[in-house]
């Protein structure tokens, strides 16, 4: 785990208000010469702070108008193979994160689809059908609120 | 907002794949020059389809290691409970999201914590203290397999 100081977390505000900053502009965001700006941003991606950077699409205006939050808790036989399910639901391309967790669930699943019917089809021939799925509950999402950056 | 054929459609999976891609490569693993694609990448950000780029950060590389989805039923029969809950909850700097839902829960929440402990000290003063909670159950996240923003377009 790599040392922040004050800088590094204005830089990781910076990028994570507008990720689409260059090096120049974060240095201008936080005070810094555009090279120094350039190598601690370098830095932080290669420690892995910075793992990556992904489009925003906005998802109703290309047809995705409904988001669900699937769990899944396995049937007891189909925890002999945690791997099969794994490789099966990652594969979904309408599934988008799959978290293994502790709890009343398993895993814990979110899925874009384009409508309700739209979802209905992918919960009962895509994630139903996976091996081992035993109860499954899901939830639709009607907000969604997401913190710009790490505040600590 | 014009309608979006399957050339836009290639380019926003071109540049799901890669956002960090230049126009000019975009467009020729799209199939088309530079400059029309260009063109079309500008008419898309300007009717909101691209809304911009996102920077990923890992908060385990941050030192919070420990990652809680909290799911919470509501006291409906209070008035305004989804406001003051939602108000109350978004001051906390260690819930890092809150998604409103629809279904046997009423919001979900992430937290953020450095350990089990500081996640234990975070839930008895702070989340416990948020008004109207009727249930709440919490997922402690192991590991996570996918964690991607694409569509499938």
């Amino acid at each position: 785990m790599i040392d922040l100081d004050d800088i590094d977390r204005a830089i990781l505000r910076a990028l994570g208000a507008d990720g689409s900053l260059n090096a120049k502009q974060v240095g201008e965001a936080v005070g810094l010469s555009q090279p120094a700006a350039w190598r601690r941003i370098r830095r932080l991606e290669e420690a892995g702070v910075i793992r990556g950077r992904r489009l925003v699409l906005d998802r109703a205006k290309l047809g995705f108008g409904v988001t669900v939050f699937v769990g899944v808790r396995l049937a007891v036989r189909g925890r002999l193979d945690l791997e099969a399910f794994e490789r099966a639901v990652t594969a979904i391309p309408e599934v988008q994160v799959v978290q293994h967790v502790l709890g009343v669930f398993d895993y814990r699943l979110r899925v874009v689809a384009r409508d309700l019917s739209d979802f209905e089809r992918i919960l009962r021939r895509r994630i139903m059908t996976l091996p081992g799925v035993g109860a499954v509950e899901s939830n639709v999402m009607l907000s969604d609120e997401k913190d710009a950056g790490p505040r600590a | 907002m014009q309608s979006l054929d399957d050339i836009d459609r290639r380019i926003l999976r071109v540049m799901q794949d890669d956002p960090d891609l230049a126009v000019a490569d975009v467009g020729r693993r799209a199939g088309i020059s530079a400059g029309a694609c260009a063109r079309r990448i500008d008419r898309m950000e300007r009717d909101g389809v691209i809304l911009g780029r996102r920077v990923e950060i890992d908060r385990r590389a941050l030192g919070y290691a420990v990652r809680v989805f909290l799911r919470i039923t509501l006291d409906k029969i209070a008035p305004r409970a989804f406001d003051e809950f939602l108000a109350a909850a978004r001051a906390l700097p260690e819930v890092e999201s809150i998604q409103t839902l629809l279904g046997r829960v009423d919001v979900r929440m992430d937290v953020g914590a450095r350990d089990l402990a500081h996640y234990q000290e975070i839930y008895r003063t702070k989340i416990l203290a948020l008004p109207h909670i009727a249930e709440i159950e919490a997922l402690m996240l192991v590991s996570e397999l996918k964690s991607t923003d694409r569509l499938p377009l």
